[in-house]
């Protein structure tokens, strides 16, 4: 179903004036509300009366995940605490994370596109979804809580893990809907073979899968497997947290929200906006939050946008799959890490170097492993195992409790680990998505 | 009265002991005593040798992680309950043993020993008081 018909499809020369009168709107209120916005603002000559079209907004400044660290934990919030209703914490590059902030709006901002999210997917109200991503800090469980409670579905928050109740769950209580990462389904698979289950007469009939990249022949292997339609999502802390865009049952693109996410690909190196159909960096400004409202967020996310119509008369442009990313970040089981952080943690761990490497596999129907390298010099070696022992433990440790992941560590000799121009490649990537 | 022992960190990978036993073979470096501890993923290599020294830049130039510890090395002799009696003296003492290994040779009909004790200093009193031989370094670079 299409949750909002007159927003998603709307006609697209009246979408450009709605987006332009958004636009007008968030730049008056970032530069009332949000401190850097008006500095920037000032420094550039920039007045919100300059601001009239779209075609203005090229006149801003990127705004990255960096100012986003810089302002930790609540310089980025353009509301005073009283009038935030809720805090979502993801990991940042290095050291400190990335806080965003929901006032009340935003809560039902964040219902409103999720629940386009749900319809576009093919949940109905009525239906029945689990929802097996996190709650918590990530924004996962909560975001599809909201959608799913705006929309009128039954839910059932399993967050994730447990999987032999997730299964016991669908089995007896026949939820239509499944939300969680496609790895995960993929990795329920066994366990239900175990159980004696019939996979394809399993109850799920919609599934929405996202927090990490997947590819179309994993797309494949789960709805042959599980006999459902596996649709992908979109989303980011810093946006909204899912709820960004979202695939219909065309599976030809990820419908993006822009009344209220306003997408520009650029060239990573040069910021000029590529044409419809090529490659580029996904930079986002939100309409209407007020929150964390942000000017040309630079998502470092790789991906191309198709503004022609779509076959489920939804009018809203389509960006692609994710192809990659500009930065070094990698997704494991949904959480983002970042090599820095590894590096980190190596310093402050005395006596070690930063010489790491991270290697990622994904055994078939197994969650991904991610494995930290170390090497040992000489001021970490011991001639007694139980002390390596003992700094591998703590390494392990710290690392987890900074990447909440588990991750398994290998100490390693010097310079096994492979430079590339003296620069170290720090993530091996042997998944195949 | 204490003797430089060489540990070399190893990751368990196919060829990597015999990398080291074939470089200090070339450079005409010999091991008296030897001892492998392993973990899951890596072992630590301990070596007396008769020319240290020459080892330490030599396994650093070919990118291996070496250190140098004191160990001590004990004459016992080679008949049932030789090795009880020293340790008992040591337990009696209240000297603690991180881990031992024994020599390639013998001397005469002397079994050699190698000790790594937490506190070499008081051990090597304890076992002087008690009479019981230990071994310098020229008698080993002589073995």
């Amino acid at each position: 179903m299409i949750w909002n018909e007159k927003i998603e499809c709307m006609d697209p020369e009246d979408l450009k004036n709605l987006q332009a009168e958004r636009l007008a709107e968030t730049i008056r209120y970032v530069y009332d509300n949000n401190k850097l916005y008006r500095s920037r603002m000032d420094v550039a000559g920039l007045s919100p009366q300059d601001i009239r079209r779209m075609e203005d907004l090229k006149k801003f400044p990127f705004t990255t995940k960096e100012d986003l660290r810089d302002s930790y934990p609540f310089d980025m919030f353009s509301v005073p605490m009283d009038q935030i209703s809720e805090i979502h914490v993801s990991s940042g590059t290095t050291g400190n994370p990335t806080v965003v902030g929901y006032t009340r709006a935003d809560i039902e901002l964040w219902s409103e596109v999720m629940a386009r999210v749900l319809g576009c997917a093919g949940a109905r109200p009525g239906d029945m979804i689990q929802i097996a991503y996190g709650y918590g800090l990530f924004t996962g469980g909560l975001g599809f809580h909201y959608g799913a409670q705006k929309m009128g579905l039954a839910i059932i928050p399993t967050s994730s893990g447990q999987t032999k109740r997730q299964l016991k769950i669908m089995n007896d209580f026949r939820p239509r809907v499944i939300g969680c990462t496609p790895s995960y389904m993929l990795y329920m698979v066994d366990e239900a073979r175990e159980l004696g289950m019939d996979l394809r007469n399993s109850s799920w009939e919609v599934g929405i899968f996202g927090a990490e990249p997947w590819s179309n022949s994993m797309r494949d292997e789960i709805e042959q497997i599980w006999n459902l339609q596996a649709t992908d999502i979109y989303g980011l802390s810093e946006m909204i947290g899912p709820g960004v865009a979202q695939e219909c049952c065309h599976k030809d693109g990820l419908h993006i929200f822009s009344d209220v996410f306003f997408p520009e690909i650029i060239d990573p190196l040069t910021g000029k906006e590529v044409l419809p159909g090529e490659k580029g960096e996904l930079v986002i400004t939100t309409f209407t939050k007020k929150g964390i409202p942000l000017l040309r967020y630079r998502t470092r996310d790789i991906v191309s946008i198709n503004y022609e119509k779509c076959a489920c008369g939804r009018t809203s442009p389509r960006i692609s799959k994710i192809m990659g990313r500009t930065d070094d970040m990698i997704i494991v089981r949904g959480i983002n890490v970042f090599p820095s952080q590894i590096e980190h943690v190596l310093l402050s761990i005395e006596g070690t170097q930063p010489h790491y490497q991270l290697i990622v596999d994904r055994r078939s129907g197994e969650l991904d492993e991610l494995e930290v390298q170390v090497e040992v010099d000489g001021k970490i070696f011991s001639d007694e195992i139980k002390k390596l022992r003992v700094l591998e433990e703590k390494i392990h440790r710290e690392i987890e409790s900074v990447l909440g992941v588990m991750v398994k560590v290998k100490l390693v000799e010097p310079r096994t680990i492979a430079r590339s121009e003296g620069k170290a490649t720090r993530v091996i990537d042997k998944r195949t998505i | 009265m204490k003797i430089r022992q060489v540990s070399v960190f190893l990751e368990n990978r196919k060829g990597r002991l015999y990398e080291v036993c074939s470089l200090l073979g070339e450079n005409n470096i010999s091991i008296r005593a030897l001892n492998v501890a392993e973990s899951d993923d890596f072992g630590i290599l301990r070596m007396v040798l008769d020319k240290p020294e020459d080892a330490e830049g030599l396994l650093r130039e070919h990118n291996f992680t070496a250190n140098f510890t004191d160990i001590v090395a004990v004459e016992v002799e080679d008949r049932p309950g030789g090795l009880a009696e020293i340790l008992r003296v040591l337990s009696e003492n209240d000297v603690n043993v991180e881990y031992m290994y024994g020599f390639v040779e013998k001397n005469e009909d002397k079994a050699l020993l190698v000790f790594r004790f937490e506190k070499p200093d008081e051990a090597i009193a304890c076992l002087a008081e008690n009479k019981i031989r230990i071994v310098g370094r020229q008698d080993i670079i002589g073995l």
